[in-house]
C-alpha cells in the first residue's frame, strides 16, 4: 500500500504507515530531529514528540506537526523548510539552548554531541532568549556521571532504562520547567537499582549522561616508575575502536590497537579473550557438572544454568531477582578472572608484589567500572583490576598521546595472558559466550571432535533466541537473551517453572558487548552493531585455534598453577558469589 | 532510609491489596496513603512501589508531578491563599506576600515551629468574598494585608491551646 | 396544609460564606416557633455576590430569593416575612437584571433541588431522557446529539455528537465513557457547581453516552480538591444504583452500565484528554500526540469518549426536548447556552447561564450590574489561561466559539473576569503565564522553556528593565510557542500575552518607556510618598507599617523610606487624609 504526498513542492509516492519523518527520509529529505530515536534492528523506538525540532507544516493543519509522530496520509502537502518551519525550529532550538549550560568546550560529549551538531546545522549563532536555567544536583557513581543540567528531556534514557532494560532506575521527576530525569528520590545511582549497563549513556544526545573518565589515572600509573602496568582488552573493543579514528564500522583493528597500547607505555599488552577461554573452562565445567547432576536426578541441582560474565546482568538479578541468585554460574567474568590470574600467577612470574602491578582493562562496558570496584574482587584493599577504561576513553587517550592509530603496524599480544582462541573472541556478541561454551562442553562431554564449529542457530540479533544442540543424543536446550527486558522474561519463566532450558546466555546490552555502554556512540545507527558482530565472527573464523580448551596457555595455566577447572584454587580465584541487593 | 512503623507498613500493604495491587490505581493509593499518613515520605513510596510491583522511580515521578501530593509533613494549620483570578485581581498577591514575610516561609513551606504551612489554591468559588484565605474549613473573606497578622496570631493562640 | 419550603444554597461557596450557620439558625428558631417548614440543602443558586442565599416558597406561591442573609437578616426574615408575610430587606427580585437575560439548561436544577435526594431529580423529569433513549437505537441518539449542535464546553468546542459517533465506530469489546471534572481554570467553578448541585444530570448523561457508543463503564475524573462535589457524586451514584439506573440491565434494556470515580491530584494539564487518561491509568499526566484520538485508543488502550461536566449536564434536556429545541437556542455555529463564572470588579459576581450569542455587554452591564464603585471598565478576560483580555471595543461581541476566537480570546471553560482601571494588563498577562508555567507538564520544549522565557521578559517589563525590542521578541516567541507546542495548554498559553499586547499596547509601552504602571500595580514601578501639606502627623501610617519604613513624630509630617518600603499599600489604605500618594 502506498500514498501520494507532496513534500517541499514535489510529489512522491511513499509507503503507507510511514511517519512523515520516515517518508521524507526515504526520498532523501533529512528532517532534523532530536528526541526521536529508532533502533531498527532491535525494535526500539523513542518518539515522545517532545523536542518539537522535527516539526513540519502540513497544509490544512492549524499548527505545525511533529514529523516523527505524524503518519503520512494520501494527498498530504508537507513543507519541511518553509519560513514558518525554519523560524519555529530555530526558535525551539534557541529555547533548548537557553536552558543548557554553555560548557561545550569542556564537555565530555564535545564533538560527539547531537545537540551541538544540531545547533550547528540549524545555524544558531546567537541566543535571543535567556533567563533562569534549571539547576539540579549532579550525581556521580563508579561508572556513570550524571549532569541533569545538560538534560534536554528527550527521554531516551528513560525509555532504555524502563522499556528496554526494565531496570526502572531513571524516570521523569517534577513537572514543567523543573522537570528532570533522575533516579527515584534523587538518590545517587550507586544507591539505586541502576545496573550500570550504560544504555542510557549510549543513547543520551548530550553530555547529561557520560562515563566516569579514568584515563588520567592510567596516565599517572604509566608514569609511575615503581609500577608495572599491564592491560587487557575485551573482545568487542577491537571491533569498534576503529570507528573513533574514521574507520568504517566493522573494521577490525586488533593489531593496531595492540600497537597503540604498547606505544602508550603499557609493559604488557594482554587480551581479555585469554580470560574468556578460561571462563569457558570454568563455566563449561560447571555447566556439565550441573547438567550431569540434574540428569542423574540430584534434587539439589538447579537448571538452567545462566551465564555470569555480564556485570550489569549480575547487578540486575541481585537487585530484581535475588531469590534466584543460586541459578547463575558462579564463574567470575573474564575481566575479573584476568585480574585474579594477573595479580597472582603473573605477578609471581614477574616476582613482584601485587600492589606494584597495575591491571588496566579496556572494556566496551561501563558496568565493568562498577564490577572492578566490588569488595569481593579485592585482596586487602588491593583490587584485582585497578582501572577500567571504556573503548571511548581509550580512543581519547590514544589521541591525547599523539598516536595515529591508522598509521600503526599490526602487532601481536604479549604472552602468557595474550593468547586466545576464536571462542574467546566471540564473547563480544550476543550468542557468542554460549557458542564458545558449547564448542568446549560438547567435546568434553562427548569426547568427540565437533564436525562444524559455527553454530548458526545460536547467532543473530533477535532479542530472545533458542536452539537445541544435539550433544550426541542429549538434546541440550539453549536460550539466549540480550537486553535486560528480554532477560527478565526468561527469569520470570524460570521462576514460574515454565522454562525448559538447560543453559541460558544473557547479555545486558542490545547486541551484547558490541553494543555496550562504553562503545563509540551509534547515534541511532544500530546497523553498526551488526557490522561489529560480523567483524568478531570473521576474527573467530581466521583463528587457528577456535576452542577454548585448545588454548595452550590455558592448558599451561591449569598444569602449572590452577590444577583443574573448579579446583580449590580455581574456586578461590575464578568463582564468586552473589548478594541480595533488594532493599 | 528511615524505617516505617509496622502499623504504617501494614496499612500500606492492606491499602494496595484493596486496589488489587494494580499499578493503574497508583494515584488512588497515594491519595489514601496521604490522607492517612499526612504525607508521602520516601519509605512510604518505596513500600507502595513494592506492593504494586513498579519501580520506585515511577512512584516518585507521579508524586512529584501532582501538586496535591507532598513529601514533607504539613504544619498544624494549612494557610491557603486563593490565587484564583478573581482573588488575584482583588489583591491576593499582596496578602500572600504579607503571609510569606510574616511566616518567613515560601509557598509550600512549613514554619520552623511546625504550626503553619503556607500554600496557594485556585478558586474555592467564594469569588464574592475575594480575596479569600482559607485555613482548614474556615474561610476568611475580603482579607487585607493588615489582617494577616491578626489571623496568624489567632491561630498561634489556637496552637498553644491545643498544646 | 403544605409546608413552606426553605432552600439554602450550600455549594462550597455558600458553605464558605456561612450558610450552614444560617440553616442552623432557621432550624432552631422555626422548631422553637413550631413553624411548619421543610429545610432543603441545595447546590449553588448562582448569586455569588449575595451569599449566603436562600429561597423561600410559601405554600402555593412563587419562590422568593433572599441574598446576604446574615444572622440579623435571618431573624428579620423569620419575624417579618414568614410570620407576618411582610416584605423584608434582601429580596432578590426574580425579574431583576441578574436573572432576566439568563436561560438555564445545565444549571436548571442547581439551587432548586436537594442534590442528595434522587427523588427530587426524578420529580423534575430526571432520568426521563434515559428512559427515552433506551427505546431508541443508539445511532438515533447520536444523530439527535449531532443535530442538536452541542459542542464541548470544556474549551475546545468539538461537536459532541461527532465525538460520540467516532467512539461508536471504533471496534472494541470494551469502551469507556469519561466525565472530565478536572476543572482547572483558576477563575471557573461551574463544573463543581453542577456536580454539587445536580449530580444526577451528569450521571444520566454518562449512561446515555455509554448506551450510544456501546460502553459499559464510565469514569468520572474529578479534582481531589472538590470534596463536597465528590461526596455528593458518591451519594448520587449510590442512589442511582439503588433505583436501577446504574448496574445490570438498566430499565430492562439489557444495557448495563456503571460509573467509578477517579481522582485528580492537582495538575491543570490533566484537563487535556490524553493527559487525563494517563492520569487515570496511574501515570504522570503528560499528554501524548493525537492521533490516535481517545475515541480510537484511550483509557487502557480502549476507545474512550471524554466529555466535560457542563457538556454532559446539557444532554438530558436535549434528549427530552429534542435536538430542534436545543438547536433553536444560540447562534449559527454555537447552539444552546453557556455557563460563566462571572467575577472580578463587577457588582454582581455569580454563576450565570446565558444563550450563546448574548453579548459581553449584556453579561457585564446587565446581568453583572456593571463595574463596582466609581472605576471604569477596562477589560474582560475569558477563557482563563488559554484565553485573552478583551477591551471595551469588543463589548458588543456576541459570545460564541468563533466570535471569541476572532476577537483574540476563546470560550474556554467559562471563567469571565471583569477588570477595571486598577488592573495592570501586563500583570494580568504575567499572572496567567505564571499559571501556565506552574501547570506545564514539561514534556515539550516550547511550553516548558518558552513560557518561562516569555514570563521572564514580562517580568523585565513590570520591573522597568525592558526595552522596546522586547515587545517584538515577545510576539515572535508567543507565535512559535502556539505553533509548536504538543498540547492545548502550550498551544494557548501565550494567548493572554498576545491579546493584551494587541489591545493594550500603550500600557506595555508605558511600562517600558516611562517606567509607569497606570494601574499602580507593578511594585517595582511605584513609590509611596507622603504629601507634606496633607499629612497631619496622626501616626496611623507609622503604626500600621509592617516593616518600619515610615518615620515621623506625632503631629509632624511623616516620611516613607522608599528602600525599606515593601509596597504593601497598607499606609495608603489607612490614611484618612489622602496624604499618601503613589508616584
Amino acid at each position: 500500500m502506498s500514498v501520494k504526498i507532496t513534500i517541499d513542492n514535489t510529489q512522491h509516492t511513499v509507503k503507507k504507515g510511514l511517519t512523515v519523518l520516515e517518508a521524507a527520509q526515504s526520498i532523501g529529505i533529512e528532517i532534523p530531529s532530536l528526541c526521536y530515536m529508532k533502533l531498527h534492528d532491535i525494535n526500539i523506538e523513542n518518539k515522545p514528540g517532545g523536542c518539537r525540532i522535527c516539526v513540519v507544516e502540513v497544509k490544512g493543519r492549524k499548527n505545525l506537526v511533529p514529523s516523527c509522530c505524524t503518519e503520512v496520509e494520501d494527498g498530504m502537502d508537507i513543507k519541511t523548510h518553509s519560513m514558518r518551519v525554519i523560524n519555529a525550529r530555530r526558535t525551539v532550538m534557541e529555547l533548548i539552548l537557553s536552558n543548557h549550560p554553555a560548557e561545550c568546550l569542556t564537555c565530555a560529549k564535545a564533538g560527539d554531541c547531537e545537540l551541538q551538531s544540531l545547533a550547528d546545522r540549524l545555524g544558531i549563532r546567537e541566543l535571543h532568549y535567556e533567563g533562569e536555567k534549571t539547576h539540579v544536583r549532579k550525581g556521580n557513581s563508579p561508572a556513570i556521571s550524571r549532569d541533569p543540567n545538560k538534560c534536554i528531556l528527550c527521554r531516551r534514557c528513560e525509555m532504555m532504562c524502563n522499556d528496554v532494560q526494565t531496570v526502572g532506575c531513571l524516570g521523569a521527576v517534577n513537572r514543567g520547567f523543573h522537570s528532570v530525569v533522575a533516579p527515584a528520590f534523587d538518590k545517587d545511582l550507586i544507591n539505586s537499582v541502576c545496573t550500570f549497563c550504560g544504555q542510557c549513556v549510549a543513547v543520551c544526545p548530550t553530555g547529561a549522561l557520560t562515563e566516569i573518565d579514568e584515563s588520567a589515572k592510567v596516565v599517572r600509573a604509566l608514569n609511575d616508575p615503581t609500577k608495572t602496568v599491564i592491560v587487557q582488552t575485551a573482545p568487542a573493543v577491537r571491533a569498534a575502536l576503529g570507528e573513533e579514528f574514521g574507520n568504517a564500522p566493522g573494521t577490525l583493528v586488533t593489531g593496531k590497537m595492540v600497537a597503540a597500547l604498547r606505544r602508550l607505555g603499557f609493559h604488557h599488552v594482554f587480551d581479555t579473550d585469554f580470560a574468556a577461554d578460561l571462563t569457558i573452562m570454568e563455566e563449561g565445567t560447571e555447566m556439565l557438572r550441573r547438567l550431569k547432576g540434574y540428569l542423574a536426578g540430584d534434587k539439589d541441582v538447579k537448571l538452567p544454568i545462566l551465564t555470569s560474565c555480564c556485570p550489569a546482568w549480575v547487578n540486575f538479578f541481585e537487585h530484581q531477582f535475588p531469590d534466584m541468585r543460586d541459578i547463575p554460574s558462579t564463574a567470575r567474568s573474564p575481566q575479573q578472572m584476568f585480574g585474579a590470574i594477573a595479580k597472582t600467577y603473573f605477578a609471581d612470574m614477574l616476582k613482584i608484589d601485587r600492589k606494584d602491578l597495575i591491571v588496566v582493562s579496556i572494556m566496551p562496558c561501563l558496568a565493568k567500572k562498577y564490577e572492578r570496584a566490588r569488595p569481593e574482587f579485592q585482596q586487602n584493599g588491593n583490587p584485582d583490576v585497578d582501572i577500567v577504561l571504556s573503548t571511548r576513553e581509550l580512543a581519547r587517550l590514544i589521541k591525547l598521546c599523539n598516536i595515529d592509530l591508522n598509521m600503526l603496524p599490526d602487532e601481536d599480544f604479549d604472552q602468557p595472558l595474550g593468547e586466545s582462541t576464536g571462542a574467546g573472541v566471540i564473547f563480544g556478541t550476543t550468542g557468542g559466550v554460549i557458542e564458545a561454551a558449547v564448542r568446549t562442553a560438547y567435546e568434553v562431554h562427548t569426547g568427540k571432535d565437533l564436525p562444524k564449529l559455527e553454530f548458526e542457530e545460536l547467532r543473530g540479533m533477535d532479542g530472545l533466541r533458542e536452539a537445541t544442540i544435539d550433544f550426541d543424543g542429549l538434546p541440550l536446550r539453549i536460550g539466549i537473551a540480550h537486553g535486560l527486558g528480554n532477560a527478565r522474561k526468561l527469569l520470570e519463566d524460570i521462576r514460574s517453572g515454565k522454562s525448559h532450558f538447560h543453559a541460558i546466555e544473557i547479555m545486558s546490552c542490545p547486541g551484547g558487548c558490541i553494543g555496550g555502554g562504553g562503545q563509540p556512540y551509534h547515534h541511532g545507527h544500530v546497523e553498526i552493531l551488526k557490522k561489529r558482530q560480523l567483524a568478531l565472527y570473521s576474527e573467530d573464523g581466521s583463528k587457528k585455534l577456535r576452542k577454548s580448551h585448545e588454548n595452550p596457555y590455558i592448558q599451561a595455566l591449569y598444569k602449572n598453577f590452577l590444577g583443574a577447572p573448579m579446583s580449590n584454587l580455581a574456586h578461590l580465584l575464578l568463582h564468586t558469589h552473589y548478594f541480595d541487593k533488594k532493599y | 532510609m528511615a524505617t516505617l512503623s509496622e502499623n504504617s507498613r501494614k496499612f500500606l500493604v492492606e491499602l494496595c491489596k484493596k486496589y488489587r495491587n494494580d499499578e493503574h490505581e497508583l494515584i488512588n493509593v497515594l491519595h489514601e496513603a496521604q490522607d492517612e499518613l499526612g504525607y508521602l515520605p520516601v519509605e512510604v513510596q518505596h513500600v507502595i512501589a513494592g506492593e504494586l510491583n513498579i519501580p520506585d522511580a515511577r512512584v516518585y515521578g507521579v508524586v512529584t508531578f501532582y501538586s496535591f501530593f507532598t513529601m514533607v509533613p504539613k504544619g498544624k494549620f494549612d494557610i491557603s491563599i486563593c490565587m484564583g483570578t478573581a482573588c488575584y485581581v482583588k489583591g491576593s498577591e499582596l496578602i500572600l506576600d504579607e503571609f510569606k514575610r510574616r511566616l518567613k516561609v515560601k509557598v509550600g513551606g512549613t514554619t520552623e515551629d511546625g504550626i503553619f504551612t503556607l500554600s496557594t489554591l485556585r478558586c474555592v468559588g467564594a469569588c464574592s468574598l475575594a480575596p479569600v484565605v482559607s485555613i482548614g474549613s474556615k474561610v476568611f473573606g475580603n482579607v487585607t494585608p493588615l489582617q494577616v497578622k491578626k489571623i496568624i496570631d489567632e491561630y498561634v493562640e489556637k496552637a498553644e491551646e491545643l498544646h | 396544609m403544605e409546608n413552606t419550603i426553605i432552600k439554602f444554597a450550600m455549594g462550597t461557596c455558600g458553605i464558605a460564606s456561612g450558610t450552614q450557620d444560617i440553616l442552623n439558625l432557621f432550624d432552631k428558631e422555626l422548631s422553637r416557633l413550631n413553624y411548619p417548614a421543610q429545610l432543603v440543602k441545595t447546590g449553588c443558586m448562582g448569586h455569588c455576590y449575595a451569599e449566603p442565599t436562600i429561597s423561600i416558597t410559601l405554600p402555593g406561591r412563587e419562590p422568593v430569593y433572599f441574598g446576604n442573609v446574615n444572622e440579623e437578616r435571618a431573624r428579620d426574615i423569620i419575624d417579618h416575612f414568614l410570620l407576618k408575610g411582610d416584605k423584608t430587606e434582601g429580596i432578590i427580585p426574580p425579574e431583576g437584571d441578574f436573572s432576566k437575560k439568563q436561560f438555564k439548561i445545565a444549571l436548571k436544577n442547581c439551587g432548586e433541588i436537594d442534590p442528595e435526594n434522587i427523588q427530587e431529580y426524578i420529580d423534575r423529569e430526571g432520568y426521563k431522557a434515559l428512559m427515552k433513549c433506551v427505546t431508541m437505537k443508539p445511532e438515533k441518539v447520536i444523530s439527535e446529539m449531532k443535530a442538536s449542535g452541542l459542542r464541548g464546553r470544556g474549551g475546545g468546542g468539538y461537536p459532541t455528537g461527532l465525538k460520540w459517533e467516532n467512539t461508536r465506530k471504533s471496534k472494541s469489546d470494551v469502551k469507556y465513557v469519561v466525565c472530565n471534572a478536572d476543572e482547572g481554570d483558576p477563575g471557573a467553578f461551574m463544573d463543581r457547581s453542577v456536580l454539587e448541585g445536580d449530580p444526577h444530570s451528569v450521571i444520566e448523561a454518562m449512561i446515555i453516552c455509554g448506551y450510544s457508543i456501546g460502553a459499559n463503564k464510565g469514569l468520572v475524573y474529578i479534582r481531589a480538591e472538590y470534596p463536597l462535589a465528590i461526596s455528593r457524586l458518591k451519594t448520587a451514584l449510590h442512589q442511582a444504583r439503588e433505583q436501577g439506573f446504574l448496574g445490570e440491565n438498566i430499565l430492562n434494556s439489557r444495557f448495563s452500565f456503571d460509573i467509578e470515580i477517579r481522582y485528580g491530584a492537582g495538575a491543570f494539564v490533566c484537563g487535556e484528554e490524553t493527559a487525563l487518561i494517563h492520569s487515570m491509568e496511574g501515570m504522570r499526566g503528560e499528554p501524548t500526540f493525537k492521533p490516535p484520538y481517545p475515541s480510537v485508543k484511550g483509557y487502557m488502550g480502549k476507545p474512550t469518549c471524554v466529555n466535560n461536566v457542563e457538556t454532559l449536564a446539557n444532554i438530558p434536556a436535549i434528549i427530552r426536548n429534542g435536538s430542534e429545541w436545543f438547536a433553536s437556542i444560540g447562534t449559527a455555529t454555537s447552539k444552546g447556552t453557556k455557563v460563566f463564572a462571572l467575577a472580578g470588579k463587577i457588582k454582581r459576581t455569580g454563576l450565570i447561564e446565558v444563550p450563546m450569542g448574548t453579548t459581553l455587554r449584556e453579561i457585564i452591564f446587565e446581568i453583572g450590574g456593571g463595574i463596582k464603585g466609581i472605576k471604569k471598565f477596562k477589560a474582560v478576560q475569558t477563557g482563563g489561561p488559554s484565553g485573552g483580555c478583551l477591551s471595551e471595543k469588543y463589548l458588543d461581541t456576541p459570545i460564541d466559539y468563533e466570535h471569541l476566537l476572532e476577537a483574540g480570546s476563546m470560550m474556554g471553560s467559562g471563567g469571565m473576569i471583569v477588570l477595571d482601571e486598577d488592573d495592570c494588563m501586563v500583570s494580568m498577562a504575567k499572572f496567567y503565564l505564571e499559571f501556565s508555567i506552574d501547570e506545564s507538564c514539561g514534556k515539550c520544549a516550547p511550553c516548558r522553556i518558552g513560557n518561562k522565557r516569555l514570563y521572564e521578559m514580562l517580568e523585565r517589563i513590570t520591573d522597568g528593565k525592558a526595552n522596546m525590542s522586547d515587545l517584538q521578541k515577545i510576539k515572535d516567541l508567543s507565535v512559535v510557542i502556539k505553533d509548536t507546542s504538543l498540547c492545548g495548554l502550550g498551544q494557548t498559553s501565550p494567548n493572554p500575552v498576545l491579546s493584551t499586547l494587541n489591545q493594550f499596547h500603550d500600557e506595555y509601552v508605558a511600562h517600558i518607556d516611562e517606567h509607569f504602571c497606570h494601574a499602580h500595580q507593578c511594585k517595582e514601578l511605584i513609590h509611596y510618598v507622603i504629601v507634606a501639606d496633607k499629612c497631619t502627623g496622626c501616626t496611623v501610617c507609622f503604626r500600621n507599617c509592617p516593616v518600619e519604613a515610615i518615620y515621623g513624630d506625632k503631629g509632624e509630617v511623616h516620611t516613607i523610606l522608599d528602600n525599606q518600603c515593601i509596597k504593601c499599600g497598607i499606609c495608603f489604605s489607612k490614611c484618612k487624609f489622602n496624604a499618601i500618594i503613589i508616584n
